[in-house]
């Protein structure tokens, strides 16, 4: 069987033929007859330049196909065609489409698999850019902050890292990845893998209206069985960078775990460790942009320690009213060990509560091991309620309202 | 400064780097509260402290081109952003054509320039007057943001305007801006520069008609400007024209809805013959032949807004490469018209012919033809949705001598078809061509506001998609 090709589409029902795409084109695959505009296939390279500028929304097809739509076909439609979408056995297909970037949608298709189907976008959310910088042509950004979060004695090292995007546009949305293009070669001699993070800053930036993005990055050292150490590549790179450093950035990626923008939403975000950089941005959007929103914002976060705990200290001073918090340790002193799962356990009767309302949106982030232990504290809660887990979960992931987003 | 970022820190958003200009930031600066005692006055009425989901451009690159959000529109950012400069751009046509763009003003051509400027720049404020009462009959809150969004980007392009002026133009650009400030539409002592936007918009389909046709002839003339020799004004021009493109959209999906939802009534009700007026007035939806004389008025009211088909004034504009024709760059000839001719639909004799004259002086009626083609594809469009639900009706332009107050045709009456009538017959007619006082009582009569989210007045389907792709029952406006 031939590869399955992507192709973009313009949906001439919706179009108005105002021309806005075929002008911004920069490589000219958009052009138009009397009837349509139509976009050539051997020519479009998905830089989505065109997307932004359409005043209609006619402009966002993306569809996979076996064989690609000719000019002539595109100029004689009224509709667009049914089309025969090609199904996930045969790669992510791109209708759905996370990140044009063939390294980054596989690396978030495998982040996303915890979900147990396909995600979707909550209905409200902002629509997300994506794919705007890839690894040959990357977003140059500028270390302006590099913060170290964990306190002294603490056994993980994880780092705020504040990267300025300077005169270059790169609009992100919460819950949004950008890849990190490390400079020089593996010991194969070929480039290094990109590496995704997410990125831990509202939409406008650490501060309003800034051009940055933070990150919330751990550093990678594990220890070999003959006492020799193991050092990320990637992690280490971001952890050692110093302000003024230079750092090649692709993305934004991810189109579907992002946030609700509805007052109305009751968001439940359930995190680990570095888990918890989407949420901060969740939080910080909602502080700014909807401060008395009716909906309320519910944190699970779990980490070994305070001192370990990424933003312990600001989430102190973050208002009841705002955050509901459950700060989880495992290994604290004269204490039994608690995990994120022990306590949504003990917060059965609202969450529960919040299963069963339509504008409950749950979030997962964090190390993929945390999944069961969530997923078996759904599932208890529901049993404990006469409430169907698999059911919700299904219905919730369906309407855009359950993400997992796990590494 | 990279021309890609918008300055944000300053009081007025900018790429062109106002910081580094203080003379002509200082006049910014003077103006600004003027504009914003203007926008309160003459803005949306009512609405200045709802929250409206608005589309800002934050840089003239595609990639971060708008954002969306919440916004108060006294808050809006009204910037001054232009299109990046090309490299080493030459003179796209006339005298000059080949030589290096001016950046500029050239003194031979300082009056005609600031004259093309000030026009362009009055239509914008006048729009957002005539339009400052539609918020109150709003058939829906995604109306009433699509409303409020041509709203706020007509102050952006009066910006645009106001900018070129103190920038090039000195005292008198400032006393040009300070005008612009001033005039009003409808105003007998001082009104706006052009008939069409001293006109009224009583209405929400006039509102629609009027940004499918009017700002339709806006796009025709800023595509002509974005030729232009003058770099500044090009790049100006060049990105209004994105903005535009939104002004086309609320126009022609707004006629668009109201002719689907007439078509889905009539089908429900089993009425077949459009023409049965009173029937198909009871359902709550406006019926075609209404629809039609709308069209007539707001298509006769633009066509003079292109001014006479056989002019110096043009010529002369191309000839000095300050004012090209539509998609210059996309023609193959010569680019300066010294020895072509073009054809002119004119009045001789008590006859309509058709005439070759030298093409230098017919560019008016060339950018009027492109402007009718362009019209002619929505409406081809609008039709479909006619035949999508088989009824026996379609929609047409009226014949370019019919209804003038310009040009060849302003002496004589003629009918949509382009045949001659008497005064008398006009008189007589008049009521089947164009909107009776009749036709106008029972669209205002629908005009009822409908504010829940995801709901519609009777008289209009709702959109096929959301704006940002937000789901149908989206809060667009939070009103305050």
């Amino acid at each position: 069987m031939s590869a399955p090709i992507k192709q973009h589409l313009i949906d001439p029902a919706v179009c108005i033929r105002c021309n806005t795409c075929e002008a911004t084109c920069p490589v000219g695959a958009v052009t138009h007859d009397a009837n349509n505009y139509v976009v050539d296939v051997t020519k479009c390279n998905f830089c989505m330049d065109c997307v932004s500028p359409c005043p209609t929304g006619s402009i966002n097809h993306f569809v996979k196909v076996k064989t690609p739509f000719s000019l002539e076909e595109q100029f004689s439609w009224s509709d667009l065609p049914e089309i025969k979408e090609i199904p996930d056995t045969d790669g992510p297909a791109i209708s759905a489409a996370e990140a044009i970037d063939d390294e980054a949608a596989a690396l978030l298709d495998d982040a996303h698999k915890g979900a147990g189907g396909r995600m979707k976008a909550p209905a409200s959310a902002s629509k997300p850019r994506i794919n705007l910088f890839g690894r040959r042509e990357p977003a140059i950004a500028k270390v302006t902050g590099n913060l170290k979060l964990t306190g002294e004695g603490a056994s993980a090292d994880i780092h705020h890292i504040i990267l300025d995007f300077g005169t270059t546009s790169f609009p992100v949305l919460e819950g949004q990845s950008i890849g990190i293009v490390l400079p020089g070669n593996d010991e194969n001699g070929r480039p290094h893998k990109m590496r995704l993070f997410s990125i831990a800053s509202p939409r406008d930036g650490e501060r309003p209206n800034t051009n940055n993005v933070s990150l919330t990055v751990k550093r990678v050292v594990t220890k070999n069985a003959d006492g020799t150490e193991t050092r990320g590549v990637a992690s280490n790179y971001v952890c050692d960078l110093k302000q003024g450093d230079t750092v090649q950035v692709a993305g934004p990626f991810g189109s579907t775990f992002l946030m609700p923008d509805d007052p109305e939403a009751d968001v439940v975000m359930i995190c680990t460790g570095t888990g918890s950089a989407p949420f901060r941005g969740f939080t910080e959007r909602r502080r700014r942009s909807m401060p008395s929103a009716k909906g309320k914002l519910y944190l699970f976060f779990g980490a070994r320690t305070p001192e370990e705990l990424p933003y312990f200290g600001p989430l102190q001073k973050v208002p009841k009213t705002l955050l509901d918090q459950e700060l989880v340790f495992s290994r604290l002193p004269y204490k039994p060990k608690e995990y994120v799962q022990d306590r949504m356990k003990r917060r059965s009767a609202d969450l529960a509560a919040l299963l069963q309302k339509g504008t409950t949106h749950i979030y997962m982030c964090g190390l993929k091991g945390m999944e069961t232990g969530v997923e078996e504290a759904f599932a208890s809660i529901c049993r404990e309620h006469k409430l169907d887990w698999a059911l919700i979960r299904a219905k919730m992931r369906d309407e855009g309202r359950f993400h997992v987003e796990t590494y | 400064m990279n021309i890609m970022n918008v300055d944000y820190d300053g009081l007025i958003p900018n790429n062109v780097n106002l910081n580094g200009d203080p003379r002509v930031k200082a006049a910014l600066e003077k103006w600004h509260p003027g504009y914003l005692d203007w926008w309160n006055d003459m803005g949306p009425d009512g609405f200045q402290e709802s929250l409206v989901y608005l589309r800002t451009a934050v840089s003239v690159d595609p990639k971060g081109w708008a954002k969306f959000d919440y916004v108060k529109m006294p808050d809006y950012k009204w910037g001054i952003l232009l299109a990046p400069q090309g490299e080493d751009r030459k003179i796209p046509f006339g005298a000059h054509a080949g030589e290096k763009a001016w950046q500029e003003v050239p003194g031979e051509y300082r009056a005609m320039l600031r004259r093309l400027i000030v026009i362009q720049g009055d239509t914008e404020p006048a729009s957002v007057e005539q339009q400052r009462f539609l918020g109150k009959t709003a058939p829906s809150l995604y109306d009433m943001r699509n409303l409020f969004q041509v709203n706020v980007e007509e102050g952006r392009h009066l910006w645009a305007m106001v900018y070129l002026l103190q920038k090039y133009f000195g005292a008198d650009g400032r006393e040009e801006a300070e005008a612009l400030l001033q005039r009003r539409s409808g105003d007998e002592d001082t009104p706006r520069m052009l008939g069409a936007f001293n006109e009224e918009t009583p209405d929400w389909l006039s509102f629609f008609m009027f940004t499918f046709f009017t700002d339709r002839d806006g796009k025709m003339q800023l595509e002509a400007l974005a030729q232009s020799g003058f770099d500044p004004l090009s790049r100006t021009t060049r990105f209004m024209l994105t903005e535009e493109a939104h002004h086309m959209f609320v126009g022609e999906t707004g006629v668009g809805r109201t002719i689907e939802r007439t078509c889905q009534e009539m089908q429900k009700a089993g009425i077949d013959d459009p023409y049965n007026i009173e029937a198909v007035r009871k359902l709550g939806v406006i019926d075609l032949p209404t629809l039609q004389k709308k069209a007539n008025l707001h298509y006769s009211l633009t066509l003079d807004l292109f001014g006479n088909e056989i002019s110096t004034n043009a010529a002369s504009a191309f000839h000095a490469g300050i004012k090209g024709r539509y998609r210059e760059d996309k023609l193959d000839d010569d680019h300066k018209l010294e020895s072509s001719t073009y054809p002119v639909t004119r009045f001789k004799d008590g006859k309509i012919v058709v005439e070759d004259v030298p093409a230098l002086s017919a560019l008016n009626l060339r950018l009027r033809d492109d402007y009718v083609a362009d019209c002619q594809g929505g409406v081809s469009r609008w039709n479909k949705v006619l035949e999508k639900y088989n009824i026996k009706f379609q929609l047409k332009l009226p014949h370019v001598a019919f209804h003038r107050n310009i040009g060849e045709f302003k002496e004589v009456q003629a009918d949509v078809d382009g045949n001659i009538i008497s005064g008398d017959a006009w008189e007589k007619k008049k009521d089947e061509y164009l909107p009776s006082s009749n036709d106008r009582d029972f669209i205002e009569s629908l005009m009822k506001t409908e504010v829940e989210p995801g709901k519609f007045a009777s008289w209009i389907a709702p959109p096929k998609v959301g704006i940002d792709n937000k789901p149908g029952d989206f809060e667009y406006v939070k009103i305050a």
